[in-house]
């Protein structure tokens, strides 16, 4: 019964982090998709705290804490500063449309849990951690390329990257060193994602980044 | 005699639901209109109004067939056979093992075409344009529907409703976040079909984006007493199945004393007030939505549902 309960919270958190990037989906506001995206790294460091006290592994606990610090906290706040000075915060985009694009996140969600079944001889947290953290990974990269605001995209590459970490935690035996380099890069990444931001705005006053396609030789009628 | 008691127990329950429906009408007005600083008709009001279209004279349309005058009584007939299914005291009652969750989705539905029928019926505007929408609103929340039906079937087991609140009220299920996306869907599911806002404003007339109401515009009389009392009916059904599938607790089981229906019953009306409070709470908090936003909104809802099982099927396997 114990086992069962311990189960079940981790199927909870990990399970809401695959909804939120749903929600991450749904939502059309960029102030929504940060607040979001937050409250995914949050649910990000509660299921790696609860992986730290099922797998016995206490150095777990520090990539919790740094996914809550920088990714529940620091780099919201930072992109919240970055929309006001750039006065886009209360910009709405559409771009495929939800439906479409929750249908297609639905047919990736099917497509990760396929393809992890399969894998046999591991408990089953791990499979599990492991089609979810898939889910997210792919949901990620749907946002990426269903977005064309800048500021979305860079959410969604950092929601993949929400995954990458609960694939890793979710595997027995992931050195912290491993873990630390992973949240320094995506701290460089997103530094020069915001440099990019800026510069992208002084010289073409948008941050869409469909205004990029016209120096790169391809031809866009609609902008 | 068993059989006898049975049937007792069973007319309860029919009568029941029936007999409450306006007042948790009237209560959902009552808070409401409190809610927006006005007075608010009485509580009993609704019965009133029943009462009153029962007397009036049933006024035709000149091109009306037989199916309009016929439809009113399928469509109650159809939601209360419905209602009388979902165990709301007790669990174990006589019909409730003669149909299960998808038997009610699929008397819901026939009540649905039956209206959407009718309002075509007499070929005005308003009938045409209310039934369209209707349909479009039911193509996108029959599906999500029926994935929360597999969700709890998967969860429980079975899709017989007496015996998944028997499992449910047991507590034997554990944290399932695959509920939780159930029972938001069903939320919205239930919005969308009790034609509430978002989705449709069920206190206006004459309006150009009215749903439900457009259907019955025609109907006067009897036959409209009865499609309101049908829509009392159905809003009473969905809080049953809410109360029946995600909050079981208090329901008695099929061979308790008579203490124990009482107190299923008492428990019964708490949670069906308690909801008639929440919705209109739940209803002024929100703006009536667009019609073209309805797809996103209710698509939600399965997109939720759908989520919800491919969970259940990750962490049970196939």
């Amino acid at each position: 019964m114990d086992n069962k309960l311990l189960f079940d919270v981790a199927h909870l958190l990990a399970g809401s982090m695959l909804v939120l990037s749903f929600l991450l989906l749904y939502q059309d506001r960029i102030t929504a998709v940060i607040n979001v995206f937050a409250l995914q790294a949050v649910a990000l460091a509660l299921s790696v705290a609860w992986q730290a006290l099922v797998q016995g592994a206490p150095h777990l606990l520090v990539t919790a804490a740094i996914a809550l610090v920088v990714k529940g906290f620091v780099i919201p706040m930072a992109l919240h500063q970055i929309i006001r000075r750039l006065q886009i915060h209360r910009e709405v985009e559409q771009v495929i449309g939800a439906g479409p694009t929750m249908l297609t996140g639905l047919i990736l969600v099917a497509l990760s849990i396929l393809l992890v079944q399969p894998v046999g001889e591991v408990s089953i947290y791990t499979r599990e951690d492991l089609a979810f953290a898939l889910a997210v990974i792919l949901l990620g990269l749907l946002m990426m390329i269903t977005r064309r605001n800048a500021i979305t995209q860079v959410v969604g590459f950092m929601s993949l990257e929400n995954g990458l970490i609960l694939a890793g935690t979710g595997a027995k035996g992931m050195p912290l060193v491993v873990e630390v380099s992973v949240a320094f890069s995506v701290l460089i990444a997103f530094i020069v994602f915001g440099v990019f931001v800026f510069r992208m705005r002084e010289r073409f006053d948008t941050v869409d980044v469909s205004a990029l396609d016209r120096f790169r030789g391809e031809r866009r009628d609609t902008l | 005699m068993a059989l006898i008691l049975d049937l007792v127990l069973q007319a309860v329950q029919m009568v029941l639901v029936v007999a409450v429906a306006p007042l948790v009408l009237g209560v959902t007005r009552k808070v409401k209109a409190r809610l927006l600083r006005r007075v608010g008709p009485p509580l009993l009001q609704p019965y009133l109004d029943l009462r009153k279209l029962m007397h009036k004279e049933a006024v035709l349309a000149q091109n009306a067939s037989w199916l309009y005058r016929v439809a009113p009584y399928l469509i109650f007939a159809a939601t209360w056979v419905a209602a009388a299914l979902v165990p709301s005291y007790a669990t174990g009652l006589l019909f409730s093992w003669s149909a299960d969750l998808i038997a009610i989705v699929a008397l819901l539905g026939t009540a649905r075409f039956t209206l959407a029928l009718a309002g075509m019926d007499v070929g005005t505007a308003f009938g045409g344009i209310g039934s369209s929408r209707e349909m479009m609103i039911a193509s996108l929340a029959e599906p999500a529907m029926l994935l929360i039906v597999f969700t709890v079937a998967l969860v429980a087991g079975t899709t017989q409703l007496s015996a998944i609140a028997t499992v449910f009220s047991t507590g034997s299920v554990g944290l399932r976040v695959s509920l939780a996306l159930g029972m938001f869907a069903f939320v919205v599911v239930a919005t969308a079909e009790n034609a509430r806002i978002p989705i449709d404003n069920p206190a206006t007339h004459l309006e150009l984006t009215m749903v439900h109401e457009a259907m019955v515009l025609e109907y006067s009389g009897r036959h409209l007493a009865m499609i309101e009392a049908a829509a009392a009916v159905k809003l009473v059904l969905y809080f049953s199945l809410i109360i029946c599938l995600f909050l079981p607790f208090g329901i008695a089981g099929p061979d308790a004393g008579v203490a124990a229906f009482a107190f299923g019953i008492l428990a019964y009306l708490v949670k069906l007030i308690v909801l008639a409070v929440l919705l209109p709470i739940g209803e002024t908090s929100v703006a009536k939505m667009r019609v073209f936003r309805y797809p996103i909104f209710v698509g939600s809802a399965f997109a939720a549902a759908a989520l919800a099982v491919f969970l259940l099927f990750v962490s049970q396997g196939f």
